[in-house]
C-alpha cells in the first residue's frame, strides 16, 4: 500500500509538471497581454516596456519558462498582474474558503441524499417511490444548474425572502448556492445507486443472507449497501470535477468571492499568473481526488486491497 | 412416525412480460427424518423453484404460490408471516446454493458470514460466535480456522468456499438442509470431497437433506430416495435402488439411457425434442411428445400416479393395467449393442504438437504457466479427448492450437507444416472451434444466417448471395435445424439448438479439425446426448478430426478414441480410451476416474473412492518436479525430480516415476 501511494505521488508530480508546461506555452501563444486593455491603450511605449520588464515579460520565452518553473518548485506562483502585486498563492488562499464550504456542503448533501434516494427507489422497485426518484433524477441531470440557481434566487430569495439572494456575508448566504450545486449530484448519484442496488439485490449472496433468516433491513444494510457503493466510488472523481466547473458559474451568479469567480475574472483580464496558478491548483485538486478515490476503493472492496499489496 | 417435511399439491407460477409460467404444477413430496431426498430434473423442470418455495425465497414480485401446503413438523410454512418465516430460515431449515463463487458476500469476512445467522437465532455473544465459527470450520475441514475466519471469500478456492457455505448452513444445526446443486460448479475431485463431507455431516448430526441436482451419478452416490421432475411435475419417485434399477417412467428410462457409462458403445440413446413451454402446459402427459411409447390417451389426459411398490410411485399411463407392457432393460441393451469400427489410421498424423508452452504475464509481474510443455499427436479422423480439472490448461491448449494465442514455446505441425505467426491465416479455415457456452458464443444481434455464413464471407467461399443462402440452408439441415431458422435471431432458440448453430458455423468453412471446448457441459442431459450423437455422425460423414475438451469423463470416454489427461499445465497420461479407463496408470488419472459418480447406486454405495486431499496448486507457482506430488498418495522424495514423459506400453504414455 505504501509503495502504491508513493508511485502514485511521483506520477502526480510528473503530471503536474506537464500541465504547468502546457498551460504556460498555451498562454504565451494566445494573442494579447495583460497590458492591452482599453484604458491602458494610450500608455507610452516606454511605460509599457517598463511594465514588461517588471514582470519579466521582456525576456526570451524559454528564460521566462525556466524562471517560472524555478519559482514554482519553491511554491511561488508569482505575482498577479491584475490584483496590484498580490502573490497568486495568497489570492487563492483568500478565495478558497467560500468555494470550499459550498463545494463540501454540496458533496455531502448530494451524496447522502442521492444514495438514500437511489436505495429507496431500488428497494421499492416499480412503485411510486421509484418513479418519483427517477423523475427527480432526470430533471436534476437535464436542467442546467444556472437555471436552477436563477429560479431559486427569484422565488426563495426575492419573492418569498426566505434566504439571501446573493453575496457572501453570513452562513445563510451559502445555502442556495449549495443546493443549486447539489441537485445535479443528487440526480447523478441517485440514478447510479438505484441501478447498482437493483443489480446487487439480484446477487446470490443476498439470497444467501435471506436464507439465513436475517431481516430485510439487516440484509440491506449489512450485505447490499457496501457492495452497491463500490461503483459509486468510481464516479466520485467525475462528480467532484463537475462540482468544480459548476461552481465557476454558480459563484458568478451568486456573486460569491470564491475561486470560481477569481478564475473567470482572471481570464477576462488576461491575468497570466493567476490563470496558471488556478489551473495548477485545479489539476492538483483533481488528481488528489482521484488518488483518494482509489484508496477508498481498497477500503471498501477487499479484493482490490489484495491487488494493491501484490 | 410423521415425516419431517411434506409438500402437498404445490403449484407455483411466475408472472412474466410474456405471460404466466406454470413452473410447478402440483407436486407431492415427503422427507423423512435423517434421509437424503434427491430431486432430479433438467433446467426448467421446477426443482429449484420447489425448494425455494419451501423456505419462502421466491422473488416476491413475480412468483406466486397458487395452492398447496408445505408442512414442516406439522406447521404449514406457507401460512407463516414474514417474521415467523425468518425464524425458521437458517435455524430449522438451511440452504446451500449452487455457486460458491457468488453465494458469499465479497466484502464481508467469512467467519462473520458463517455465524451471523446463528448470532441472530440463538442470540450468541461475540465470543460464543467466534468459538462457533472455529468449531464449524473444523467440522467442514477447513484447515487453520483461526486465521481463515478473518479472511475474505476471494482468498478461498472454489472447493473451500463451498465448505464455507456448508459451514454457514450448519451454523444453527438445522433439521433440514436444502442443497441446490451444491457440487455442479465444482471439479470432480472436489465434488467427491464435498459429497463425502455432506454424508459425514449427516451421519453426525442426523439432519435431513433435500439434494437438488441434474446429475444422476451424484444422485446414485448420495440419495436415499429420489424424485424425478419433468415440466413442473414429479413423474417418478421412490427409493434410489427402485428408481435406478426398476425405472417405470419413460422419461426416467430416457435419462438413464442417455448417460453413457464406461462401457457404452455405438449410438447413444437420446430423448428426442425438447421440454414443453410451461407458459402453455400441455393438457395430457407433458412428456408425451418426446415419448416413443406414448399412448393416445397421453395427449388428452394427464396420467394419475400409480404405486409400483409401497415406496415407489410414477405418473404414466404405461402403468395402467390395460397398457402394453414394455420391457425397459431389453430395450436399452438392444440399442447400445451395435459396435462400430474405427477407421483411424495409426500413422496418419494430422496435427503434431511438441513441447507446447503458453505462459501469461500477470500484472503483478508473475508468470502464469497455463500450458507448460504439452506434446501430443492428433491422427486424421480420430477424436482425441482432453480431460482435466478447471485450471489444468486444457482450454488454453485448444486455443493455442487454433492460433488464438501465440505459443510461448514449442512447435505445432499441421500436416507436417509448422504453424507460425506468418502463415497462421492458411490454417484458419482448416481448424475451427465449437465453444462451451451456446449463449455467449453467438452474436445476439446477428441473424443465424449471418452467423453461419461469416466464415464463408471471410474465406470467400460463396460466390453470390444465392450460393451463400443455399450453403447455410444445407448446413442447418445437417445439424438438424429447419431452413427457415436462418432468418431468426439466437435468442429464439434453446440451448441445444444454439449449440447446433455453433456447430453449423464451425462446419461452414469445411474444416478438417474441430476443437470442441466443453461443447456439451452447458446442456441438459437429454440434450447432451443429441449433440454428442450429432458430432459423431458428422465425423463419420465428413471425415472430421476432433479435439474434444471436457471435464465429464464418461462422455469423453464415450466419444473419444484416445484420451489425454492434463494436470496443472502438463500432460500426465495419454492412452487409448478403453485402455485408460481399464488400466489407468497415473495416480491422478486413477483418482479422477474414481471420483466420477456412476449412475448406479449399487456401485456408488459400495466402491472405495480415492479422495484427493486439498485443491489444485496455483499455476503461477507450481510444485517443483512432478506437479501432482503435493496431492499424490504415492509421492516420495524422488518426485521432486521431473518425471519423464514415456511410452510404458504401446501407445500408452505416462509421466510418473512409479509406473
Amino acid at each position: 500500500m505504501k509503495k502504491f501511494i508513493l508511485v502514485r505521488l511521483v506520477n502526480i508530480l510528473i503530471t503536474l509538471f506537464l500541465i504547468a508546461t502546457l498551460t504556460f506555452f498555451l498562454m504565451k501563444t494566445l494573442p494579447g497581454s495583460p497590458f492591452d486593455e482599453e484604458k491602458l491603450m494610450n500608455l507610452s511605449e516606454e511605460l509599457r516596456m517598463e511594465f514588461y520588464a517588471k514582470y519579466g515579460l521582456d525576456e526570451p520565452l524559454h528564460i521566462q519558462y525556466f524562471k517560472y518553473m524555478g519559482d514554482l518548485v519553491q511554491g511561488d506562483l508569482g505575482l498577479s498582474y491584475y490584483y496590484k502585486e498580490q502573490p497568486v498563492s495568497s489570492l487563492i488562499m483568500d478565495r478558497l474558503a467560500p468555494s470550499a464550504l459550498i463545494g463540501l456542503q454540496a458533496v455531502v448533501l448530494g451524496l447522502s441524499i442521492g444514495i438514500i434516494l437511489g436505495m429507496v427507489a431500488a428497494f421499492r422497485h416499480n412503485t411510486g417511490w421509484d418513479y418519483f426518484t427517477m423523475i427527480i433524477a432526470v430533471l436534476g441531470v437535464s436542467v442546467p444548474n444556472f437555471v436552477l440557481a436563477a429560479f431559486f434566487q427569484f422565488y426563495i430569495g426575492l419573492k418569498w425572502g426566505i434566504l439571501p439572494v446573493a453575496y457572501w456575508e453570513s452562513y445563510d448566504h451559502s445555502i442556495l448556492p449549495t443546493i443549486a450545486l447539489a441537485v445535479g449530484v443528487i440526480a447523478q448519484i441517485a440514478r447510479f445507486m438505484r441501478n447498482e442496488m437493483l443489480e446487487v439485490l439480484q446477487q446470490d449472496y443476498i439470497i444467501t443472507a435471506q436464507s439465513k433468516g436475517l431481516g430485510d433491513w439487516v440484509v440491506l444494510i449489512r450485505h447490499a449497501i457496501r457492495n452497491a457503493m463500490i461503483p459509486i466510488v468510481t464516479i466520485l472523481g467525475p462528480v467532484v470535477v463537475s462540482l468544480l466547473t459548476g461552481s465557476l458559474v454558480i459563484e458568478n451568479i451568486f456573486s460569491i468571492p470564491g475561486i470560481g469567480s477569481l478564475f473567470v475574472d482572471s481570464i477576462k483580464m488576461n491575468d497570466y499568473t493567476t490563470i496558471m496558478g488556478l489551473t495548477l491548483f485545479y489539476s492538483a485538486f483533481f488528481i488528489l481526488t482521484m488518488l483518494i478515490v482509489d484508496i477508498l476503493y481498497g477500503i471498501i472492496d477487499p479484493r482490490i486491497r489484495v491487488h494493491g499489496k501484490e | 412416525m410423521a415425516p419431517l417435511l411434506s409438500i402437498k399439491n404445490l403449484h407455483v407460477t411466475f408472472n412474466t412480460y410474456a405471460g404466466k409460467v406454470y413452473a410447478v404444477r402440483g407436486i407431492d413430496l415427503t422427507v423423512e427424518k435423517g434421509e437424503t431426498l434427491a430431486i432430479v430434473g433438467e433446467s426448467g423442470s421446477g426443482k429449484s423453484v420447489s425448494s425455494k418455495a419451501i423456505i419462502g425465497l421466491l422473488p416476491k414480485q413475480s412468483a406466486s404460490i397458487e395452492q398447496g401446503e408445505v408442512l414442516f413438523e406439522g406447521r404449514d410454512l406457507l401460512s407463516l408471516n414474514k417474521s415467523e418465516m425468518q425464524k425458521i430460515r437458517g435455524s430449522e431449515i438451511a440452504v446451500i446454493f449452487q455457486d460458491p463463487m457468488t453465494a458469499l458476500n465479497p466484502t464481508m469476512k467469512v467467519g462473520k458470514q458463517v455465524v451471523e445467522g446463528a448470532m441472530k437465532h440463538q442470540k450468541l455473544s461475540k465470543k460464543e460466535a467466534h468459538h462457533l465459527a472455529i468449531e464449524l470450520f473444523e467440522m467442514v475441514g477447513i484447515p487453520n480456522p483461526e486465521v481463515r475466519i478473518n479472511q475474505y471469500p476471494h482468498e478461498f478456492s472454489g472447493g473451500m468456499r463451498q465448505r464455507v457455505v456448508i459451514a454457514m448452513a450448519l451454523a444453527s444445526k438445522p433439521k433440514l438442509l436444502i442443497a441446490d446443486e451444491p457440487t455442479t460448479a465444482l471439479d470432480v475431485t472436489i465434488q467427491a470431497q464435498i459429497l463425502d463431507l455432506l454424508r459425514d455431516i449427516q451421519k453426525k448430526t442426523g439432519t435431513s437433506i433435500i439434494f437438488i441436482t441434474h446429475d444422476l451419478g451424484v444422485v446414485a452416490n448420495i440419495a436415499d430416495s429420489v424424485a424425478v421432475m419433468y415440466a413442473g411435475q414429479i413423474v417418478e419417485k421412490g427409493k434410489v435402488e427402485e428408481v435406478f434399477h426398476n425405472p417405470v417412467h419413460p422419461y426416467n428410462w430416457g435419462l438413464l439411457r442417455s448417460m453413457p457409462n464406461m462401457e457404452t458403445k455405438g449410438k447413444l440413446y437420446s430423448i428426442p425434442g425438447s421440454p414443453p413451454d410451461l407458459m402453455n402446459p400441455p393438457t395430457g402427459d407433458a412428456f408425451a411428445p418426446r415419448n416413443e411409447f406414448a399412448l393416445s390417451i397421453d395427449y388428452e389426459k394427464a396420467p394419475p400416479t400409480y404405486a409400483v411398490s409401497e415406496t415407489h410411485t410414477a405418473a404414466t399411463w404405461l402403468l395402467h393395467p390395460k397398457a402394453p407392457n414394455i420391457n425397459y432393460t431389453k430395450q436399452s441393451n438392444d440399442d447400445l449393442d451395435e459396435e462400430e469400427i474405427s477407421a483411424v489410421n495409426m500413422n496418419d498424423t494430422l496435427l503434431k504438437v511438441s513441447n507446447l508452452k503458453k505462459h501469461f504475464n500477470l500484472p503483478s509481474k508473475q508468470v502464469l504457466k497455463a500450458v507448460d510443455g504439452v506434446s501430443l499427436e492428433i491422427r486424421k479422423g480420430e477424436t482425441l479427448g482432453l480431460v482435466g480439472e478447471s485450471g489444468c490448461g486444457k482450454s488454453t491448449t485448444g486455443r493455442t492450437l487454433l492460433g488464438l494465442y501465440e505459443p510461448t514455446e514449442g512447435e505445432i505441425l499441421y500436416n507436417n507444416t509448422p504453424i507460425k505467426e506468418g502463415n497462421k491465416k492458411d490454417f484458419s479455415q482448416k481448424i475451427q472451434m465449437i465453444f462451451q457456452d451456446p449463449y455467449a458464443s453467438l452474436d445476439p444481434r446477428k441473424k443465424v444466417e449471418d452467423i453461419i455464413a461469416e466464415g464463408l464471407d471471410i474465406h470467400g467461399l460463396a460466390e453470390n448471395k444465392q450460393e451463400r443462402q443455399e450453403k447455410v440452408q444445407r448446413l442447418l439441415k445437417v445439424v438438424g435445424l429447419q431452413p427457415d431458422h436462418a432468418q431468426r435471431f439466437p435468442h429464439e432458440f434453446s440451448g441445444g439448438q444454439r449449440q447446433r448453430i455453433g456447430i453449423a458455423r464451425a462446419l461452414a468453412v469445411e474444416p478438417e479439425l474441430i476443437i470442441a471446448d466443453e461443447p456439451i457441459s452447458a446442456l441438459d442431459v437429454s440434450i447432451q446426448a443429441q449433440v454428442v450423437n450429432l458430432l459423431k455422425e458428422l465425423q463419420k460423414d465428413r471425415d472430421l478430426t476432433y479435439l474434444f475438451i471436457a471435464h465429464d469423463l464418461s462422455m469423453v470416454k464415450y466419444i473419444s478414441d484416445r484420451i489425454g489427461v492434463m494436470y496443472l499445465g502438463a500432460m500426465v497420461e495419454l492412452a487409448e480410451a478403453d485402455e485408460l479407463y481399464k488400466k489407468p496408470l497415473h495416480p491422478y488419472t486413477q483418482a479422477l476416474l474414481s471420483a466420477v459418480p456412476v449412475p448406479d447406486p449399487k456401485i456408488e454405495k459400495t466402491r472405495e473412492r480415492i479422495i484427493l486431499e486439498g485443491g489444485l496448486p496455483s499455476p503461477v507457482n507450481p510444485p517443483q518436479g512432478c506437479r501432482f506430488r503435493t496431492r499424490c498418495p504415492l509421492a516420495t522424495e524422488k518426485c521432486a525430480e521431473i518425471p519423464q514423459w514415456r511410452e510404458v506400453e504401446k501407445s500408452h504414455w505416462v509421466a510418473c516415476h512409479y509406473v
